[in-house]
């Protein structure tokens, strides 16, 4: 019972990350009609803006200290970080330690500002294109991105932990009488995310903003012909789904170390997600991402793999094979979107 | 420069003929005396360096490639020359190989072995390499060899730790200087023991494919040998990026100790998973649990930062050895990179170095004449104490390193720590163990 | 000729012609010169051209008549190649038995999928294709591989052992494959002056493939089956509303360009016998719609264009290493020298991922219609212009056609 529960706390944790990309990416298939294959990028773009924050916190300037010696043998230089020489050692030790969650503040405003950049500068001239050129216009974005952080920051995984009094584990089962022990800030990743995805369906739901939003995906023509610029609020839109991946992929660098392809990692995989959902419906995202995280984690266990050998490998792609085959627009989706 | 194939050439020439269709024209200055692949016959030698330059494994790539640069200096007599000084093999002088000065040319194995073959022979068809070196990855090192021996050149390996690329997968014109996985379990099996006891049971969580199987025997035989109990063993798909739900039944597992046979991306999250689920601060049968990870990188050791710490795993060679092979290559890398060098640019140094040495006993660039010269070559300071290229296997002997993660590091490139140096004698094993049985090492080829 | 209107014939000499002169094309350049580094005359380089061409044209005919973006065409690619080396290792290194099984396996395998794929459309149909590809690949990757049922040698690549059976095998043939004794890899050098051409045997057997691959396809193009596929692709509804059943036309493309596909993976085999699984992950597939897209989807010739820019850029861009560089530019000064470098270095070498990203946007933001629209533009050009006739002294890849 214990482990049943535990991995579906895995499953939901694998399903935030899944269903928070694949939001933003219905977001923007649903709004403006594109293919957007460097969305991934986008969540990696997220997880590096936490790893640039923890770089500049952690700048310091360097004293020799004559007393220990490096590996070639000379005086070791001793770093030490302006933010702990001006805020105190505790204070600065303070803010390097928030930094993860710090980040999230720094990347909202760059991601929107990534997204409307992106929009405004290239997706726009290419809503009237074929999708395969913008998968192909997206996709080199995607690469040309990758490799600059990749020029920066190198290939390797770069760790960024959890503040200290997030890391550990928690026993949720405590009241219970069970013993479900969880990673404190696998908890707090689910619940961003929650909070968030609640967050973009009051938005669209009860603001006036998110009405036409809402009218312009269903009939954008007609929204158009009311004299509203709805090109104007698809591209802030843009910006949104953005900085959801972004801040996707900043909360995510705790779980796992970012480097520069963990976006192609997703990008297949949210993809799957979202068409298992089904084309334009936000909601079906949502549901197929937590869906496909729960299948995923139950299929890894050992019950599984060895009922089925490589089970672990497939399910997603069996799932969506049977999704498809049994409801044909996905589990939720709108008739007439992306099926020619 | 002319590339031909091994058995019938006047077949072979028509057929060129018949296939090509054209009227060639007449002028034909092509020279066919080449006594095997790429013989070199101006005043220079081309090696080819084939590592991963893009994908996961780039910066371990590069690492590779900036001490294979390096050992191309030492080898025309620039810079400090290196391990050169410390060689008990004195044939190199500093002026190229057999006079000839060393060039290299570079390719990009993408840790793919379709890319990887399509790099090497790249290089070998149209720079005209005379042999390949590098890579960072079991599959694509096999790959490699099987096309270094089909088309007649060296391939001197670079980190691959699978028992099988000199296993069931070994070839004549293959060398791997890089220990494997049996090796790792001979050296770390003991060192558990001391350390955790008899009385252990261990989880294994394993890579989905032929080197995480190879280790993962390896290592259950080795342990079980000391006592061990392997409680169970499951296997991870490659492209998994969360080990969450593999390392959430670790706990109500009644093991007491987690094995990760995983490398790369895949070793650096999955030990931060185990790290995150309080893996270490649990005490299973009353003993502490305790995570191995049975091979080791510099680079690993970067990615999972803090994680490491007092975690075991065992090493080919590492830039905190004090012996003087060690110590002249720590020095000239690191005064040239600014970095110490990574235990897989150390291993492709030293076998640039080792098939330089090897032409010039030899007297020539044939193959056949240089992998009899390597064959059953005993030598030293090169920085991993007396080594033996075995005859039977193109597999080097030698100690081997049982490391861990530093608890107090006070820099950047001492995250690891050596716990012990594994005499040869313990990793030795016969050339038709079980493990590696199946194979065959077949005849050298040269090519033309 | 052959039964081709004018225009269709000279674009298939035109095609002939590059192909069958490609050892002079490609290498341009004096062998010891600097430039020499741009040479792509090389067998195994201009194998992966004719080959990659043969799997783009193939897909083309899925993709560019009917609409339909299949995201798994590396698999039949990858199931191709599997049963050639197994022929290989089963039969003999004769390479017939094993380009014609690799046809018929990858025949029946997208026949299966093309069949549940095409149940649906749009990007419905592309999940679902690419929901197979990656099975297959994670299967053929681990599962098939273990030891008690090893179809596919797994991480290592499918290849031939010394103990491997081969019952027919000659015993005066050669141990590499061959066409009847005549082997994949014998090359004959001519060497005129400074300049080396390579004729390569397993080339000019997949030129010729090619060429008859590239025939079947402009037939296929002009036949009322490819209109029926164009009509498909316009308005498949109102072809439904008509009375017509349109599946049995798309599921006949998709078979098609999976025997295309299937016939790229035997021939690689054949060029070169191993089979890795990576041939058949989603970048793969992937690869071959950009291949497609970037030369100009739908046009005849595009698909090979773009397969020889992508397979070009992986193989020579990521040859250039910083020393290369430093040889090209000795001539500045040193200062320069360096700064030039520091500011090619990104592109070049271990970056040249970056610059075929770039050259992708560029390519689609400029010439809609990939590159076969450039060679349109440019022979538009020279044809206004008019004076100088001038040639196109680069690789000979913008060929005008279509």
């Amino acid at each position: 019972m214990d482990a049943f529960l535990i991995q579906i706390l895995n499953g939901l944790d694998k399903g935030s990350a899944y269903a928070l990309i694949a939001l933003g990416l219905t977001l923007i298939f649903g709004t403006l009609g594109v293919v957007n294959f460097a969305h991934g990028a986008l969540f990696m773009v997220g997880a590096f803006c936490a790893v640039t924050l923890q770089r500049v916190l952690t700048l310091s300037f360097e004293t020799v200290d004559e007393t220990q010696k490096d590996f070639l043998g000379n005086p070791l230089k001793v770093k030490t970080p302006y933010v702990e020489s001006w805020f105190g050692p505790e204070a600065g030790a303070w803010i390097i330690d928030w930094a993860v969650p710090l980040a999230v503040l720094i990347a909202i405003p760059i991601m929107l500002l990534v997204g409307y950049v992106m929009e405004r500068g290239l997706i726009k001239h290419f809503y009237k294109r074929p999708h395969a050129d913008q998968i192909l216009v997206t996709f080199g974005l995607a690469i040309v991105i990758q490799e600059i952080v990749k020029y920066f920051f190198g290939a390797n995984p770069i760790q960024t932990p959890p503040p200290d009094a997030l890391n550990g584990v928690a026993n949720l089962g405590a009241a219970l009488g069970m013993e479900i022990v969880y990673p404190v800030w696998r908890i707090v990743y689910f619940c961003f995310s929650v909070l968030i995805i609640g967050g973009i369906f009051a938005f669209l739901q009860f603001t006036t903003f998110g009405m036409v939003v809402r009218a312009g995906m269903a009939d954008r023509e007609t929204v158009g012909l009311l004299g509203i610029n709805i090109d104007r609020k698809f591209t802030i839109m843009f910006g949104i789904a953005a900085a959801v991946a972004g801040l996707a992929g900043v909360m995510y660098g705790p779980i796992n170390p970012p480097n520069y392809h963990m976006g192609m990692d997703f990008l297949v995989l949210s993809f799957v997600v979202v068409v298992v959902g089904g084309m334009g419906s936000l909601p079906g995202a949502v549901l197929a991402g937590f869906l496909l995280g729960i299948l995923e984690s139950f299929a890894s266990t050992t019950w599984a793999t060895t009922t089925i050998p490589g089970i672990n490998q497939i399910i997603i792609y069996l799932v969506a094979i049977i999704v498809l085959l049994t409801r044909p627009r996905g589990l939720m989706g709108r008739k007439g979107v992306m099926e020619e | 420069m002319t590339k031909s194939d091994v058995t019938r050439r006047g077949v072979l020439k028509s057929g060129a003929f018949a296939g090509a269709g054209v009227a060639l024209p007449t002028i034909f200055t092509a020279s066919s005396a080449a006594a095997y692949t790429n013989e070199p016959t101006g005043g220079s030698v081309t090696l080819g360096f084939n590592v991963p330059q893009t994908g996961p494994y780039a910066d371990e790539g590069n690492d590779e490639l900036l001490a294979q640069q390096l050992a191309v200096e030492h080898l025309n007599g620039e810079g400090d020359s290196g391990c050169l000084n410390t060689f008990t093999s004195k044939a190199l002088k500093g002026n190229g190989i057999l006079g000839k000065k060393v060039e290299f040319v570079t390719g990009d194995t993408q840790t793919k072995s379709d890319a990887a073959r399509a790099s090497a022979k790249s290089m070998i068809e149209k720079d005209g390499a005379i042999m390949i070196n590098g890579g960072s990855s079991s599959g694509v090192a096999i790959a490699v060899q099987g096309l270094c021996q089909e088309a007649g050149v060296i391939f001197m390996a670079g980190l691959t730790h699978s028992n099988d690329t000199t296993g069931k997968d070994k070839k004549a014109n293959g060398f791997r200087h890089f220990f494997n996985g049996y090796m790792s379990g001979a050296a770390l099996a003991p060192v558990l023991e001391k350390e955790y006891g008899k009385e252990r049971r261990a989880y294994h969580l394993t890579a989905d494919y032929t080197w995480g199987w190879t280790q993962q025997e390896s290592i259950a035989a080795a342990t079980e040998a000391v006592g061990w109990e392997t409680v169970n063993n499951v296997l991870t798909p490659l492209a998994s990026t969360d080990f969450s739900s593999y390392i959430a039944p670790v706990l109500n597992s009644g093991a007491d100790v987690l094995v990760l046979n995983h490398y790369g991306g895949n070793m650096v999250n999955s030990l931060t998973n185990a790290i995150q689920f309080g893996l270490l601060d649990k005490v299973v049968n009353n003993k502490d649990f305790k995570i191995v990870v049975p091979l080791y990188s510099e680079l690993m050791a970067a990615g999972a930062g803090e994680n490491i710490k007092g975690v075991f795993g065992s090493m080919n060679w590492n830039w905190q050895l004090q012996d003087e092979g060690t110590k002249a290559f720590v020095k000239s890398f690191g005064e040239k990179y600014g970095k110490p060098p990574s235990n897989s640019a150390q291993t492709c140094y030293a076998q640039t170095l080792l098939y330089a040495d090897a032409c010039e006993r030899a007297g020539t660039f044939n193959p056949c004449g240089v992998a009899e010269a390597l064959e059953g070559f005993e030598f030293d300071g090169l920085g991993n104490g007396p080594t033996l290229y075995r005859a039977d296997d193109h597999q080097c002997f030698k100690d081997v390193l049982v490391v861990k993660g530093a608890e107090n590091p006070t820099n950047a490139y001492d995250t690891l720590e050596i716990v012990e140096k594994t005499p040869r004698a313990q990793v030795e094993y016969a050339p038709d163990h079980p493990m590696f049985a199946g194979g065959d090492l077949g005849s050298c080829n040269p090519g033309a | 000729m052959f039964g081709l209107d004018k225009k269709d014939t000279s674009l298939l000499i035109v095609v002939a012609l590059l192909t069958l002169l490609a050892p002079f094309i490609l290498n341009p350049f004096p062998s010891d010169s600097a430039m020499a580094q741009f040479n792509a005359g090389y067998p195994d380089l201009m194998q992966r051209f004719v080959i990659f061409g043969i799997f783009a044209v193939g897909f083309n005919i899925l993709f560019g008549l009917t609409g339909y973006l299949s995201f798994g065409h590396a698999a039949f690619l990858g199931v191709g190649s599997y049963s050639a080396v197994w022929m290989f290792k089963l039969l003999s290194y004769n390479i017939i038995p094993a380009v014609v099984l690799a046809v018929i396996i990858a025949g029946l395998f997208s026949l299966l999928i093309g069949f549940i794929s095409l149940r649906r459309s749009g990007i419905y149909f592309s999940i679902l294709t690419l929901a197979f590809a990656q099975m297959s690949f994670a299967l053929a990757y681990s599962v098939l591989s273990n030891p008690k049922f090893n179809l596919t040698n797994g991480e290592t690549g499918l290849q031939v052992y010394a103990d491997d059976p081969q019952w027919l095998h000659g015993a005066n043939m050669p141990d590499v494959p061959h066409l009847f004794g005549l082997s994949m890899r014998s090359t004959y050098t001519l060497e005129l002056g400074p300049w080396a051409f390579d004729f390569n045997t397993g080339y000019y057997i997949c030129a010729i493939v090619m060429m008859v691959a590239f025939y079947l396809a402009i037939r296929i193009f002009r036949s009322p089956f490819g209109m029926m596929l164009r009509a498909v692709k316009s308005n498949q509804q109102r072809m439904n509303y008509t009375g017509l059943n349109t599946r049995p036309y798309t599921l006949a493309a998709f078979v098609i360009s999976g025997m295309y596909a299937g016939l790229a993976g035997g021939l690689m085999a054949a060029m070169d016998p191993l089979a890795g699984a990576e041939r058949m992950q989603w970048t793969a597939s992937g690869e071959v719609v950009l291949m497609t897209i970037l030369g100009g989807a739908g046009t005849l010739i595009g698909p090979v264009l773009g397969a020889g820019f992508i397979k070009y850029f992986e193989n020579i861009f990521s040859k250039i290493n910083d020393n290369v560089l430093h040889g090209w530019f000795a001539f500045l000064p040193d200062g320069l020298e360096d700064f030039v470098v520091t500011i090619i270095h990104p592109f070049v070498g271990k970056g040249w991922h970056l610059t075929l990203g770039l050259l992708f946007m560029m390519v689609v933001i400029f010439l809609p219609g990939g590159l076969v629209e450039g060679g349109q533009r440019l022979a538009a050009w020279v044809r206004s212009k008019r004076n100088k006739g001038q040639d196109d002294e680069t690789t000979g890849k913008t060929e005008p056609a279509e």
